[in-house]
């Protein structure tokens, strides 16, 4: 039987694996050896390898992002944790002034090698700065790689990956993924970045899902499924690098796209693969497609309009549904519930 | 000692000069930040350093990275953006690096390059090196807020590192008493829990002196030390010219530090014969390295997309 572990074991895992192997890597960030040990994905890393290589810093993101680039330089590889991807803001120059540019504006002379990871929250009144994902600021800049990964299989891998690679690396945890169980071989492995996972194979149209919604757009394929309309659901699970093939390949087949972002549409993830997709698909191919995200709002966080303010699975089905039958009637799925987001509970 | 001084101070003072001369024909497309009457201190706190230490710079660092030890060649061919420069023609001016010196590369935006430095050193310490490295930047740094998240995490975890600031009393054309609340930098810097002088005089010797005590400090595992030097900028902030006509300072301000000059005052301590043989010895370096630059070629086509991860 498949050995089974949560997100954020397998995130664990990773980290104390890579940290065993190579003495170079260190882990620090707000609260990473506290009693809550950033849900439990730093637990004991201090008591393991020492309070140099493990540890709290002072409430100063900017600095502590240059402190991560100037260990990279050093010979390290740190971690460096951001309980919220919000603080991120804070640390915006050092990341792209500085991470980004280095090894180009120095001709190859340096290399950051940083793992930044950056929890998105969501539920339970997180509201307007604890609920952004802003991977698409990360993507529009060269130099960094942007990595979200949806199951705990490939959180280990991708973790593992991103720990190895010379180049700074945002690496996008969804705090309600965490909790998620999946397969996770107890051996190391890595996962390669810019190579998408198919899901659930499909022909009448592709459901392109990005982190936690991969898992809402598999359950609207179990509704399109009931409706008669077969959905390809595929995880990018690294959004710089893309894997655009793998998305042009199913949406040749299908022809139809919807992409679900957990942010923004403007500018955003969804619209940098609409629009590679249409690119290498004009000409050749008919496409119909379509992009659900964040209501183009604040967070807000009453429940009420919370629920309004993100796609869920019957929205998804629906609209993927509307793509398919252009014309007749709409659709929706009978109501289903989406555990995670239910069960959670803040603050973290 | 007066001898080591005066030759790195009148090469980084003849090879700024050169870049003065040169800029008009627009061989350098890059914007310079002349360190011209500041060499002192550059030249004395890399004097206190070990070869193995570590200097990290701002966008005014063509004398820090000359005083480190930097590749002079190497550093006008970036000026002239050539592929032969310390960063391929990729950096510029701005952008010098020379790891094998103990350069970090520098940085255009003010401030950036302190908890870098302080990251370094951190990573250094964790290895269990000896290395000492020194974050060198103006006085308009300390006016951003990263400089003293810097300065307060280098003292928490006792960080091996020097802090210096060369305050040359301008940040572009603003007067320090018009950004900073109190000039009394050092008696800031000291509420971090940190040993803080500052050194008035521009003087070569005093310079290093302190400089050296303060780095034994340092290596002696005292955490981090912090230094004021005092200095004054003869050009214009950015390109070659003298700006005194420009109405934001006054001739007669700069008169007391051209007066105190260090070049001019090192080599009135050595005998002639001596300082002839270095300004000659230092000028076929120069002019040698200028021809290295020009006759250097551009980056290929290619050198576009290499260093940096990218799509497409």
């Amino acid at each position: 039987m498949d050995r089974q572990l949560t997100y954020a074991e397998a995130i664990h895992e990773a980290t104390e694996g890579e940290m065993a192997r190579d003495a170079s890597v260190v882990v620090f960030g707000l609260g990473v050896d506290d009693f809550r040990g950033i849900y439990g994905t730093t637990a004991g890393l201090q008591e393991k390898f020492g309070g140099d290589r493990v540890f709290d810093t002072p409430l100063s993101e900017d600095a502590m992002t240059g402190v991560a680039i100037g260990a990279a330089l050093g010979g390290l590889r740190p971690i460096h944790v951001h309980i919220r991807m919000d603080f991120l803001l804070l640390a915006m120059n050092q990341l792209v002034n500085m991470a980004a540019k280095m090894r180009y504006m120095f001709g190859g002379a340096a290399s950051v090698p940083l793992v930044v990871r950056a929890i998105i929250g969501r539920s339970w009144g997180q509201g307007a700065q604890h609920s952004q994902g802003l991977h698409a600021m990360f993507m529009h800049v060269p130099g960094l790689k942007v990595v979200a990964p949806t199951t705990p299989y490939d959180a280990k891998g991708c973790l593992v990956s991103a720990i190895r690679d010379d180049d700074p690396v945002i690496f996008v945890e969804h705090r309600l993924v965490h909790a998620l169980r999946g397969p996770v071989p107890s051996d190391e492995y890595t996962v390669p970045f810019g190579r998408a996972r198919v899901l659930a194979p499909g022909g009448d149209v592709t459901l392109v899902g990005i982190s936690h919604m991969v898992v809402e757009c598999l359950r609207a394929a179990r509704h399109l499924e009931g409706a008669g309309i077969s959905a390809e659901v595929i995880d990018p699970v690294t959004l710089s690098p893309l894997d655009t093939e793998g998305i042009v390949e199913s949406v040749r087949k299908t022809g139809r796209l919807l992409v679900v972002d957990t942010a923004w549409l403007s500018c955003g993830a969804s619209a940098e693969i609409v629009t590679r997709v249409v690119e290498r698909l004009q000409g050749e191919r008919q496409v119909r497609v379509g992009r659900l995200g964040f209501e183009p709002v604040t967070c807000p966080p009453s429940p009420a309009l919370e629920r309004l303010f993100y796609p869920d699975h019957a929205r998804i089905a629906s609209t993927a549904y509307r793509l398919v039958h252009e014309r007749g009637p709409a659709w929706s799925p009978p109501p289903g519930e989406s555990p995670e987001i239910d069960a959670f509970r803040g603050p973290f | 000692m007066d001898e080591r001084f005066y030759r790195s101070l009148y090469r980084i003072r003849r090879v700024e000069e050169e870049i003065a001369r040169v800029y008009p024909t627009d061989k350098i497309k890059s914007p310079v930040h002349l360190a011209i009457g500041q060499e002192a201190v550059s030249v004395g706190v890399c004097a206190a350093l070990a070869p193995h230490d570590v200097v990290s710079g701002t966008y005014r660092s063509h004398a820090l990275y000359l005083a480190k030890g930097g590749d002079l060649r190497r550093m006008l061919a970036e000026l002239y953006a050539k592929a032969t420069g310390c960063a391929r023609g990729k950096g510029g001016s701005m952008h010098l690096v020379d790891p094998s010196a103990g350069v970090l590369g520098t940085s255009a935006v003010v401030g950036t390059t302190i908890p870098v430095a302080v990251g370094y050193a951190y990573a250094a310490k964790v290895r269990g090196r000896s290395t000492v490295t020194a974050s060198v930047f103006g006085d308009g740094a300390v006016e951003e807020g990263v400089f003293h998240e810097s300065l307060n995490f280098a003292a928490l975890r006792k960080i091996p590192v020097l802090f210096v600031c060369e305050n040359n009393f301008y940040a572009i054309h603003a007067p320090q008493r018009t950004r900073q609340s109190t000039l009394d930098l050092v008696g800031r810097v000291r509420g971090y829990g940190i040993v803080a002088e500052r050194v008035e005089t521009g003087d070569v010797r005093e310079i290093h002196a302190r400089t050296a005590a303060t780095v034994a400090a340092i290596r002696g595992g005292g955490g981090p030390r912090f230094l004021e030097c005092l200095t004054y900028r003869w050009k214009e902030h950015v390109g070659p010219r003298d700006d005194f006509e420009a109405g934001y300072r006054s001739r007669s301000e700069a008169e007391p530090w051209f007066e105190r000059d260090e070049v001019a005052r090192v080599a009135a301590r050595l005998p002639g014969r001596v300082r002839a043989v270095i300004e000659g010895e230092v000028e076929a370096e120069i002019r040698e390295a200028f021809e290295f630059a020009e006759a250097s070629p551009e980056p290929e086509p290619a050198e576009l997309y290499t260093d940096v991860f990218h799509e497409r």
